[in-house]
C-alpha cells in the first residue's frame, strides 16, 4: 500500500509537465466527446417536434371534382388543413385584370408564391380556373371573398377580389396582393395538376 | 423542541436563509405602494401553479377535446368554473402587477448599477411569463386561441431562408393543430413553469446581493466604519449584510415590517381581484375574448383578431409597420430596448425625484404611449389608427434614444445621504 502511493508521488513530481498535458488533452477530449455526446442526445428531442407520420400522411395531396363549379363560383377545399379555393373565373372577370395592375405590388408574380407554371397573369394553369391557398400572406388568416361591388368599397373601381378582415390586406381575383396593404406577397398558388378536365389534383405538379 | 430545532439546523440552514432572507433583511424604510408588486407577483405566481395543477386533472390536451373538457370543468366540476376563473383572471392579474412592477423600476432607477442583472433576470421572467401565457391562451382551442396562435406562430415565418421551415417545426404539422396543442400544453404546465420559478428564485438572491431599492434611490448600506455608532440601525441585521457594510438607520427588517405592509396591499388586490373573478371575469372580453367561446374552425376567421391585452401594445407596434420582416423586428425590438435599459441610461441619480423634468416627462410620456399603443392594438383597424400606432410606436423608441441623450449630462437635484422620512 505504501509503496503503492509512494511510486505514485515519484511519477507525478518526476513527470509534472507530462502529467500537465495529459490533463490537458483529457479535458478537451472529454469536453469534445461529452459535447458530441450531448448534439447527439439533442436531436431526438428536436426531431420530436417534426410532423408526424400521421401528420405527413393528413398531408397527402387531394383530388377535387370540378364538374359542378358555376361560372363566377368559389368551392373550399381543404388541403393539409388549409382552405384551398376553386374559383371558376367569368370571361369579363379574367378581362378585368389587366385594368387594376398599377395598384398591385407584385402584378406579374416576380416573387415566388406559386409554381413556374402559374408566374401568369392569372396566376393559373388554365385561365379559367384560379387555385389558391386561402390564407392571408401577411399573418394568417383567411380572406373574405367579396363580390358583386362589395369589394369596391375598399378597391375603388374594383367589384370582386379579397379581403382580409384581420388587417384590412386586399388582393384581386388572381390572388395579387394590393399596394398600401400589410400583406406583403401575393396569395400562395399551391402545387396542382389537371388529372383530367374536371379533375384537380391538389399538392403535387408532376 | 429547540434540541429538535438544532437538530434540523445543523443538518440543513432553515433558520439561517430564513434570517438572512427575511427577518434579518435589511429594507428601506420609505418603500411605498409602488413597491408592494413584486410580493403580489409571487402570490400570483402561486395562485397560478395551484389552480394550474387543479385544472390539468380536468383539461384534456386534444383538438378533440380540449374545448369540451373546459366546458365540462366550468359547468360540471364543482367550484370548476371557481378554479378556472381563478386562473384565467390571475393571468391578466399577473400582468397587470408585472407592469407595475416594472414601471416602479424605472421612475426610482431599480435597473442602475449595481442592478442590471438583478433587472435583466426580471425581463427574462416577464419574457418567459409572454411564452407562458400565449400557450395557455391557446390550450381552450376557441377560435382566439386558434387564430391567435395562427398570428403568433407566422411571425417566425418572417424569418429569412429558415422562417417556413422553423414554423412547420414548431406546429408539428402544416397548420396549427392537435400536435401544437399539445405541445404547448407540456410547455405550459412544465417547461416554463419550471424555468419561471428558477428565474424568480435567481431574481431574489440577486435583489438580496444588491440590496432592495428605494423611493429616494440611494444606498442603505454604507462603507464599513463610515457611520458613527447612533447613525447605524438599532434592528439585529444579518451578518451577512453587517459583516461587508455599516447598515443605516434607515432600514427595517423585511420580515415582519415590510411583509405586513405587503399584506395589506395583499387585501387590497383580493377585494379587486375577486370582483373582477366573481363579476366580471371576462372583463368586457378584455380578459377573456368573446370569440373563445367558439370551437377553433380552421377554416373561419374571427371579423376581428386581437391579442389578450396585455400583448396588445407590442401587436400594436407589429401593425404599425408595413413590412413583415421589419415589423416582427419592431416588435421584439420594443422588448429588447427594455433590456437593455440599464445600459441606455447613462446617468447615476436613480430615482426620478432628483432627476430632471425632462426625464420625469419622459417618462410619464412613455407609460401613456404604451397604454395608448395597447389601445390601438386592441381595437378594429382603422386609418387614423394606423398612422396614430406608428406616431406612437417612434415615441415608444424615442423614450429610449432620449433618455440615452440627456442622462449623459443631465441637471439633477442634490441626493440626500440618508433616506428622506
Amino acid at each position: 500500500m505504501s509503496n503503492v502511493s509512494a511510486d505514485a508521488n515519484q511519477s507525478a513530481s518526476n513527470e509534472q509537465p507530462q502529467s500537465s498535458n495529459r490533463r490537458k488533452f483529457l479535458t478537451v477530449a472529454t469536453s469534445v466527446i461529452g459535447g458530441v455526446g450531448a448534439v447527439g442526445a439533442a436531436i431526438p428531442f428536436v426531431a420530436s417536434w417534426n410532423p408526424s407520420a400521421k401528420a405527413k400522411a393528413a398531408g397527402a395531396d387531394i383530388e377535387v371534382d370540378i364538374s359542378g363549379v358555376a361560372p363566377g363560383q368559389l368551392i373550399r377545399v381543404m388541403w393539409r388543413s388549409k382552405p384551398v379555393w376553386i374559383v371558376r373565373r367569368t370571361p369579363e372577370l379574367l378581362a378585368s385584370l389587366e385594368g387594376i395592375e398599377d395598384q398591385l405590388r407584385d402584378p406579374s408574380s416576380e416573387q415566388e408564391q406559386q409554381p413556374a407554371y402559374a408566374q401568369n397573369r392569372y396566376r393559373s394553369i388554365k385561365e379559367e380556373y384560379l387555385v389558391l391557398v386561402g390564407i392571408c400572406t401577411h399573418l394568417g388568416c383567411s380572406p373574405q371573398h367579396l363580390t358583386e361591388g362589395a369589394f369596391a368599397e375598399y378597391a375603388e373601381g374594383v367589384p370582386e377580389g379579397f379581403f382580409c378582415p384581420c388587417h384590412g390586406s386586399k388582393f384581386d381575383m388572381a390572388g395579387r396582393v394590393f399596394q398600401g396593404v400589410p400583406a406583403p406577397l401575393n396569395l400562395v398558388v399551391p402545387p396542382y395538376q389537371f388529372l383530367t378536365d374536371t379533375t384537380l389534383l391538389i399538392g403535387s405538379d408532376a | 423542541m429547540n434540541g429538535f430545532l438544532n437538530w434540523i439546523e445543523q443538518r440543513i440552514p432553515m433558520m439561517r436563509v430564513a434570517n438572512m432572507h427575511a427577518i434579518q433583511y435589511p429594507a428601506p424604510v420609505n418603500m411605498n405602494f409602488w413597491y408592494v408588486f413584486g410580493f403580489l407577483a409571487t402570490i400570483v405566481l402561486v395562485n397560478q401553479i395551484v389552480t394550474g395543477v387543479w385544472l390539468t386533472m380536468n383539461f384534456e390536451p386534444s383538438a378533440e377535446r380540449a374545448f369540451f373538457s373546459v366546458e365540462y370543468i366550468m359547468r360540471e366540476i364543482d367550484f370548476g368554473w371557481l378554479i378556472r376563473y381563478m386562473h384565467s383572471t390571475g393571468a391578466s392579474a399577473f400582468f397587470i402587477v408585472v407592469y407595475m412592477h416594472m414601471f416602479r423600476g424605472m421612475i426610482y432607477g431599480s435597473y442602475q448599477k449595481p442592478r442590471e442583472l438583478l433587472w435583466v433576470f426580471g425581463m427574462l421572467i416577464y419574457l418567459a411569463l409572454m411564452a407562458e401565457a400565449f400557450m395557455g391562451y391557446v390550450l381552450p382551442w376557441g377560435q382566439m386561441s386558434y387564430w391567435g396562435a395562427q398570428v403568433i406562430v407566422s411571425l417566425f415565418s418572417a424569418i429569412p431562408v429558415i422562417g417556413p421551415d422553423l414554423v412547420i417545426w414548431i406546429q408539428g404539422d402544416y397548420v396549427i393543430s392537435g400536435a401544437t396543442l399539445n405541445r404547448f400544453f407540456a410547455l405550459h404546465v412544465i417547461a416554463l413553469p419550471l424555468v419561471i420559478v428558477i428565474l424568480v428564485f435567481l431574481h431574489i438572491i440577486a435583489l438580496h446581493e444588491v440590496g432592495s431599492n428605494n423611493p429616494d434611490g440611494i444606498a442603505i448600506k454604507h462603507k464599513k466604519g463610515s457611520l458613527a455608532e447612533e447613525d447605524k440601525t438599532k434592528y439585529k441585521i444579518h451578518e451577512y449584510y453587517t459583516d461587508k457594510y455599516d447598515i443605516a438607520d434607515d432600514v427595517v427588517p423585511f420580515f415582519p415590517h415590510i411583509v405586513l405592509k405587503d399584506l395589506v396591499a395583499f387585501s387590497i388586490f383580493l377585494g379587486v381581484f375577486s370582483y373582477i373573478m366573481f363579476f366580471a371575469p371576462e372583463m368586457g372580453g378584455y380578459f377573456l375574448e368573446h370569440p373563445n367561446f367558439e370551437i377553433a374552425n380552421p377554416l373561419k376567421t374571427p371579423e376581428h383578431i386581437f391579442p389578450v391585452w396585455y400583448f396588445t401594445p407590442f401587436y400594436a407596434i407589429l401593425k404599425a409597420v408595413p413590412d413583415k420582416l421589419f415589423g416582427v423586428l419592431a416588435m421584439f425590438g420594443a422588448i429588447a430596448a427594455l433590456f437593455a435599459l440599464p445600459w441606455v441610461d447613462r446617468g447615476s441619480v436613480r430615482s426620478w425625484r432628483y432627476r430632471s423634468g425632462l426625464h420625469t416627462w419622459n417618462l410619464i410620456i412613455f407609460a401613456i404611449v404604451f397604454i395608448f399603443l395597447g389601445y390601438l392594438g386592441g381595437t378594429p383597424q382603422a386609418d387614423w389608427k394606423i398612422v396614430a400606432s406608428q406616431i406612437l410606436t417612434v415615441m415608444y423608441f424615442g423614450f429610449f434614444g432620449l433618455l440615452w441623450i440627456y442622462s449623459k449630462n443631465e441637471t439633477t437635484k442634490p441626493v440626500p445621504e440618508r433616506i428622506t422620512k
